[in-house]
């Protein structure tokens, strides 16, 4: 966290041309993979190719005319790449969508998804329009913790709340249902970081020391030790163990990174391991995970309880995919339960094979790239922790996810940001971009003075000068 | 629709896959290395310079006659340590990498920075828990300061002198 630009000082170039360039091959990514999907499975260019190609193009237009007006430093890389990954996410969906409904099931999961999107892109907007310095969040440090925990708390109450799949995180108004933690990540990176950015001297440097680690003193912890265990037993409570495992790491980070103690990482490991362990022997359904990681075949098939069929044929589906996959239509991707939400990435991998999952794998690093380099290059410490902490949260979230689809490490249920069905995490998602590119847009402004706009003052001007930043 | 035909849509795909990614990369690649760096000091570098700017001593504007040369603890624990101005950007605080080390309880580790730009000299608060003050106002952003103006750091006051 050390404000460390004692070098030259740099001076970024806008970029907005080369973002537009970018956005047009990103409309082409994500309009294509639609075509092929309609080449594919029918033979035809879809029918509603040319509405559903202008929507998505208005779309991508008018989120780059307000970067371009409200944002004009801001990242050239991001919006691009949220652009292109939410585009295949929809082809995608589409294409399980049209197998589905040969099957006769629910087959309008793509619909629901790109009027998702449009709320996301809404928000998106709102976002770049309404903040225009991320440093007014920083006033909402206690207000964001709170809401967040009240969030979190809204699938446990009676009427709106509702159980998926044994995880209660789900509320139910008025037909819409919402995973209330998807906001919350957000709401709660805001609040750790306006806290660790007040205290992190206090918790650097004053306390005990014992073992290897400063302990630091329990006024200047407690309050965000509380608001994060609350917020980890709520989950654990709901039994989402992606989620946990999310904020957990969050957390982590992001007091390391703020008090510069490496022994942070030491504890919460140890911190991890030991919930990890208790979790295995004290949950049932923690301990089924970890059988059905270490062993899938052993629940696949006539004669056992078919739990990992999941697993089985996701694996199948990967390997029959092999290097550039089945093509959109030759695969199978229906047969794995929930292909087109956490499994989304076991469907990309059996249909376009690895070369499109590497090519995934390196846009996701590109996000989290983006996202630490406007982490550093901020000027104000609050920004360079809410950017480390939005960014952390997709890199966690993908390793989660991508980890346990392809059997790394044991599956826990969180959504593929921006590919998988799921409008919740969309919405917050293009939030999160929104909140990226306003502090990017920040850090990469240069200083009035050095735009060369300003007339140089009179050598001898006395009076204290303000300069804006 | 034939068994090449699809193959080909595939790889076309794949093609306008890896096209994106490679050219979001080399737009970072461009962004890396492609920024100006406007530090007049560096004269090959700042090929892009606006005209009309007159080029300046890198170290800011310690070469003008009257220009302050140092920055002086004139009150506090520290009183009369000194730093010289020609180390800028110089860190003041009490951690180790300070260029004033500051024996001030009311003091953060890294509290402010002092550096120039141009021909002024600015002092930036970094995020101190107690503030840094010119006279009673808390400075919130990078601020100007010239000679003799008094800048407090809990109980030290520092100034520029000549």
């Amino acid at each position: 966290m050390s404000q460390a630009d004692s070098g030259p000082q740099v001076v970024h170039r806008r970029r907005r041309g080369a973002e537009l360039f970018l956005l047009v091959v990103a409309l082409l990514v994500g309009l294509g993979a639609y075509a092929a999907v309609g080449l594919g499975m029918e033979g035809t260019i879809p029918a509603d190719m040319l509405t559903y190609g202008g929507w998505l193009t208005v779309m991508v237009a008018a989120c780059h005319v307000v970067v371009r007006f409200v944002a004009p430093w801001a990242d050239p890389v991001l919006l691009p790449v949220v652009a292109a990954l939410n585009g295949l996410g929809l082809a995608v969906i589409h294409r399980l969508d049209l197998t589905y409904g040969e099957l006769g099931q629910k087959d309008d999961y793509a619909q629901q998804q790109l009027i998702w999107m449009t709320l996301g892109v809404v928000l998106f907007l709102a976002t770049l329009l309404v903040l225009r310095d991320h440093r007014t969040l920083q006033r909402f440090t206690y207000t964001s913790g709170l809401l967040a925990i009240l969030l979190l708390l809204l699938p446990l109450m009676p009427v709106i709340g509702t159980e998926i799949n044994g995880a209660r995180i789900w509320i139910n108004v008025a037909g819409f249902s919402f995973q209330p933690g998807e906001i919350a990540k957000v709401l709660l990176v805001v609040a750790f970081a306006g806290y660790l950015v007040l205290h992190r001297d206090a918790l650097a440097l004053a306390g005990k020391r014992l073992l290897f680690v400063d302990l630091p003193r329990g006024r200047d912890l407690g309050p965000i030790l509380g608001m994060w265990l609350i917020s980890l037993g709520i989950l654990v409570f709901q039994r989402d163990l992606g989620s946990s495992l999310l904020f957990f790491g969050l957390f982590l980070v992001m007091l390391y990174v703020a008090t510069e103690r490496p022994g942070w990482l030491v504890v919460g490991g140890t911190l991890f391991a030991a919930g990890a362990f208790a979790g295995y022997q004290a949950f049932g359904h923690v301990r089924q995970r970890f059988d059905l990681w270490l062993d899938p075949f052993e629940y696949y098939g006539e004669g056992t309880n078919d739990l990992g069929r999941q697993s089985v044929e996701t694996q199948f589906g990967m390997g029959w995919g092999g290097l550039i996959g089945r093509g959109f239509g030759n695969g199978r991707p229906e047969l794995i339960p929930y292909a087109n939400s956490d499994f989304i990435f076991a469907a990309i991998g059996e249909e376009l094979g690895l070369t499109a999952v590497m090519a995934l794998l390196v846009c996701y690093g590109l996000i989290v790239e983006r996202g630490l380099r406007t982490a550093v290059t901020c000027r104000d410490g609050f920004g360079k922790l809410v950017a480390t902490g939005l960014a952390i949260t997709f890199a966690l979230q993908v390793f989660v996810v991508v980890g346990g689809v392809t059997g790394l490490i044991p599956l826990t249920g969180l959504t593929t940001p921006f590919l998988s069905y799921g409008g919740s995490s969309l919405v917050a998602n293009w939030v999160i971009a929104a909140l990226l590119l306003r502090i990017s847009d920040q850090a990469r402004r240069p200083l009035p003075s050095m735009l060369g706009t300003e007339p140089d003052p009179a050598p001898d001007a006395e009076e204290t000068q303000v300069v804006k930043l | 629709m034939s068994e090449l035909t699809l193959f080909l849509i595939r790889f076309a795909y794949l093609a306008i896959l890896w096209i994106f990614v490679l050219s979001a990369i080399s737009v970072i690649r461009s962004d890396m290395f492609g920024a100006r760096v406007p530090d007049t000091g560096r004269g090959r570098l700042g090929r892009k310079e606006k005209a009309g700017r007159t080029p300046k001593a890198a170290k800011g504007p310690s070469r003008r006659r009257g220009a302050p040369t140092h920055l002086l603890v004139v009150e506090g624990s520290n009183a009369g340590e000194r730093a010289e101005l020609a180390d800028a950007p110089l860190l003041i605080g009490r951690g180790n990498d300070a260029a004033i080390r500051l024996d001030d309880d009311y003091a953060s580790t890294r509290h402010a920075r002092v550096a120039a730009y141009e021909d002024e000299w600015f002092v930036e608060d970094l995020g101190s828990t107690n503030g840094t003050y010119i006279g009673s106002a808390r400075i919130t952003q990078p601020t100007t300061i010239t000679l003799g103006v008094q800048v407090r750091i809990g109980k030290t006051i520092l100034e520029l002198r000549k």
